[in-house]
């Protein structure tokens, strides 16, 4: 395949991903803040942007809905989710001879609806509503690119792409939550930690998964530990790995290259990390330390892939 | 409810004027001729609504294809929806094997020149055809003479522009032995009509033109370097911006070849590679749908991004077939179109079996003078130019327009040729819920590869806007399928 195409598909995957993962955290941010008991606004908005990675420009100036609308509208800010969306569109469009109609439709339909005069009135008088069908039309994406596309190539890039994003996303929001998770348990029980504890968990459309497993008692250490070790949940960072692991895997088998080692390490290390861990150790040490070695890891795949899939020097090519 | 009755024979007729243009369906006389007959009876036939219905399903057919092409000079909505008539064009089989024959030997004839001109140019110091202006020529490309063309091919793929005058004749417009668009909109056009008339269709026997891409293909394939049994063959697009990129990915997806763009091509060692997740792939054979300018920066265009350094000097090593080749542009020069039967003397021994449009050269003083005079009659096109763009339509112009080409014509008057506003044929076309006639070409397409394959058919272009002399998609044409009947 070629690297272009591959970058293309991967590019569009995760800017989906993006834009799902901000849709996500912004609504439940937004629905936090109407209970006005716990942490200020402020905190809450400083809390997300951190846990989307500090985009410049999303200072809290007092006016939710207006830096709402700017975070899901503003198509020039890098942040926002219109920017993702054009930006999956976009590679999409460039490889349109790859993907399938079904594809690309529904990538369409959902540019075009929030490119439509009533999305914004929409999201002006219901913001939970408008949240929740743009949410709707990435998993329709999702399921006709699993249910419509050749599971060749093509698609691992896909997977690879949306896996990366999400570990990446998931380790940054558990890096920001942690030091108030394990703050406020020396502080009384409250509701209000209850609804935080709940937001974490909504933010990765784990709370249902987590009561399958757990209960409905919540506790960080538990919470922590589902949405970092979990092997069975989608939005849990171990999943995730497996799924980078598995999706490389079969890009080598496919292709007739000799596997890169250095790639092949990086991942299994990643991979045996959490794999080979329990949630006690990792919390009698540095927990912060941990998930940032995570999210380093995976810049560090991000930067591998590149170098062997897509802008290998020719050098290195002829060599082999 | 008169919907279930069927549309009387003089009402499906709107304004429908006959006048000294061919009209492609009926005689002057009014009376059908005789091959439309057929389709004529079954419209007469059709409930008024269910015409309209099945417009309606071909237009959503198109739309949800995403058929579309890109008009330039548009910041919104870019992306447009190439106009479709729903009445098939009718050619028969004896019309279409004079045209088969004259574009076979206009384009054997026009390959020879190319290679002649690149080479001995024989027929320049023959004084055939002058020299000036072929050094003048701003698609010459001096980078070509002397080299080995595989095959000795230059144009691969061409797609020539007729039209029918008023006698009937088909005569030719133009060469496009560049990059030659639309054969998608042919095989679209095609398709959705099976499905719209399926009956008809079937009735009228009509020569299948599905097999184009394989042809393609197989041109493509004959034309591989030596010693390359199994060639990698890929289709060299500009990219998602171009007018044409629907049908690159189109003729990509159907041929079952990559889509390549200039910056997934690396040359090493004068070979071409396209870079694949699995490293470099040695590719042998272009289909070029990037101009001369833009393909290579190192021996075109330096600031072009469009193309991939190193190419022509792997093409010129022989390890890489790019087709069509360079600097083809000069033989489909306006001015150079005017010598195209000289030509097929001068090669063939042969006379034209299909004439060229009279054609007035303005850097022959004499002619330029009864041109200036003459500019509100004439038709004043650019030699270089294509897609209807750097033209002027001498009947249909202002006083202003005129002053200002006549200034061109006098600045830079190798630039420029004139001819007479031809009354070209018109085909009945659906306007509204009407027949009216507008003017229509044709443009076939034919490929070489080992021998001149023509697929029978072409993309009828239609003026859309009554009494409109331009075709091109560019400027507010659309198209309709053609039928070349077995009989």
């Amino acid at each position: 395949m070629l690297s272009r195409v591959a970058d293309s598909l991967y590019w569009m995957s995760r800017y989906l991903e993006r834009a799902e993962n901000t849709v996500r955290q912004l609504d439940v941010t937004m629905s936090l803040m109407l209970d006005t008991g716990g942490a200020s606004s402020e905190a809450r908005w400083k809390r997300l942007m951190a846990a989307l990675g500090k985009p410049a420009g999303m200072e809290w100036n007092g006016d939710l809905e207006q830096m709402a609308r700017k975070l899901v509208f503003d198509s020039l800010d890098p942040a926002a989710v219109t920017f993702c969306l054009n930006g999956a569109r976009e590679n999409a469009r460039q490889v349109r001879e790859e993907i399938s109609t079904e594809q690309w439709q529904r990538l369409n339909r959902l540019f075009h609806q929030m490119h439509s005069p009533n999305a914004q009135t929409q999201f002006d008088s219901n913001v939970n509503d408008a949240l929740t069908s743009v949410v709707d039309g990435i998993h329709l994406f999702k399921g006709v690119s699993d249910t419509t596309m050749i599971h060749g190539q093509g698609w691992q890039f896909i997977r690879l792409g949306r896996y990366l994003e999400r570990a990446y996303a998931t380790a940054t929001l558990l890096e920001v939550y942690q030091p108030d998770l394990f703050h406020a348990q020396e502080r009384e029980h409250s509701g209000y930690q209850y609804l935080e504890l709940v937001g974490l968990l909504r933010c990765c459309t784990s709370f249902e998964a987590y009561c399958q497993v757990y209960t409905a008692d919540l506790s960080p250490d538990r919470i922590l530990e589902f949405l970092l070790l979990n092997c069975d949940f989608p939005h849990a960072i171990r999943y995730c790995v497996d799924g980078i692991r598995d999706a490389i895997d079969n890009i080598q088998r496919t292709g007739g290259r000799r596997p890169p080692d250095e790639l092949t390490a990086v991942t299994g290390r990643l991979h045996a990390m959490l794999g080979f861990t329990t949630i006690r150790e990792i919390l009698a040490g540095d927990a912060a330390a941990f998930l940032h070695t995570i999210r380093e890891q995976c810049m560090r795949i991000h930067e591998l892939i590149y170098r062997y899939y897509v802008h290998y020097s020719i050098q290195s090519a002829l060599a082999v | 409810m008169n919907a279930g009755h069927p549309v009387e024979m003089d009402t499906l007729y709107g304004d429908y004027p006959l006048d000294q243009a061919f009209d492609e369906m009926r005689v002057a006389t009014g009376e059908l001729r005789p091959h439309y007959c057929a389709l004529a009876e079954t419209l007469a036939r059709l409930p008024h609504d269910e015409l309209q219905r099945r417009k309606q399903s071909a237009d959503l057919s198109f739309l949800t294809q995403g058929i579309t092409f890109t008009v330039y000079g548009r910041d919104e909505g870019t992306e447009r929806i190439f106009p479709y008539d729903l009445l098939p064009r009718l050619i028969t089989a004896q019309e279409w094997d004079r045209i088969e024959r004259g574009l076979t030997q206009r384009i054997t004839a026009l390959n020879l020149f190319l290679r002649d001109v690149y080479s001995e140019a024989k027929i320049l110091n023959d004084r055939v055809v002058p020299r000036e202006l072929v050094y003048s020529c701003k698609h010459y490309r001096r980078q070509m003479r002397g080299l080995q063309v595989p095959r000795n091919v230059y144009i691969a793929v061409v797609g020539s522009d007729l039209l029918r005058l008023n006698t009937g004749e088909f005569v030719v417009l133009e060469d496009n032995l560049r990059v030659p668009s639309g054969v998608s909109y042919m095989l679209t056009n095609r398709r959705v009509m099976k499905r719209t008339f399926p009956q008809l269709f079937s009735s009228y026997g009509v020569r299948p033109i599905e097999h184009y891409p394989q042809l393609l293909l197989a041109t493509l394939r004959s034309l591989a370097p030596e010693g390359r049994p199994e060639p990698n063959i890929v289709l060299l697009t500009p990219g998602v911006f171009n007018s044409a990129y629907f049908e690159h990915t189109y003729l990509a997806r159907q041929m079952g070849i990559d889509l390549v763009e200039g910056r997934d091509l690396v040359t090493h060692d004068n070979i071409v590679y396209m870079r694949t997740t699995d490293g470099l792939k040695r590719v042998d054979v272009i289909y070029r749908r990037v101009d001369d300018d833009f393909s290579d920066p190192l021996i075109f265009r330096g600031d072009s991004t469009l193309g991939c350094t190193g190419l022509f000097n792997a093409y010129r090593a022989g390890n890489v077939t790019v087709t069509n080749a360079f600097g083809t542009g000069l033989a489909d020069d306006k001015a150079v179109y005017a010598y195209v039967p000289r030509m097929i003397r001068y090669y063939l021994g042969e006379e034209a079996i299909l004439p060229n449009v009279e054609t007035y050269l303005l850097s022959e003083e004499k002619e330029r003078r009864h041109v200036l005079a003459n500019l509100d009659k004439l038709v004043v096109k650019a030699v270089g130019e294509s897609g209807g763009y750097g033209m002027l339509i001498g009947p249909q112009s202002t006083a202003g327009q005129r002053e200002e080409f006549a200034r061109q014509i006098e600045a830079n008057p190798r630039n420029y040729i004139a001819q007479p506003t031809l009354d070209f044929s018109r085909a009945p076309c659906l306007i509204g819920d009407r027949l009216e006639p507008r003017h229509v070409d044709l443009r076939p397409y034919i490929l070489f590869g080992d021998k001149i394959n023509i697929v029978p058919g072409g993309l009828t272009r239609v003026a859309l806007e009554r009494g409109s002399l331009v075709v091109n998609s560019s400027q507010g044409g659309g198209s309709k399928d053609t039928w070349i009947l077995e009989q």
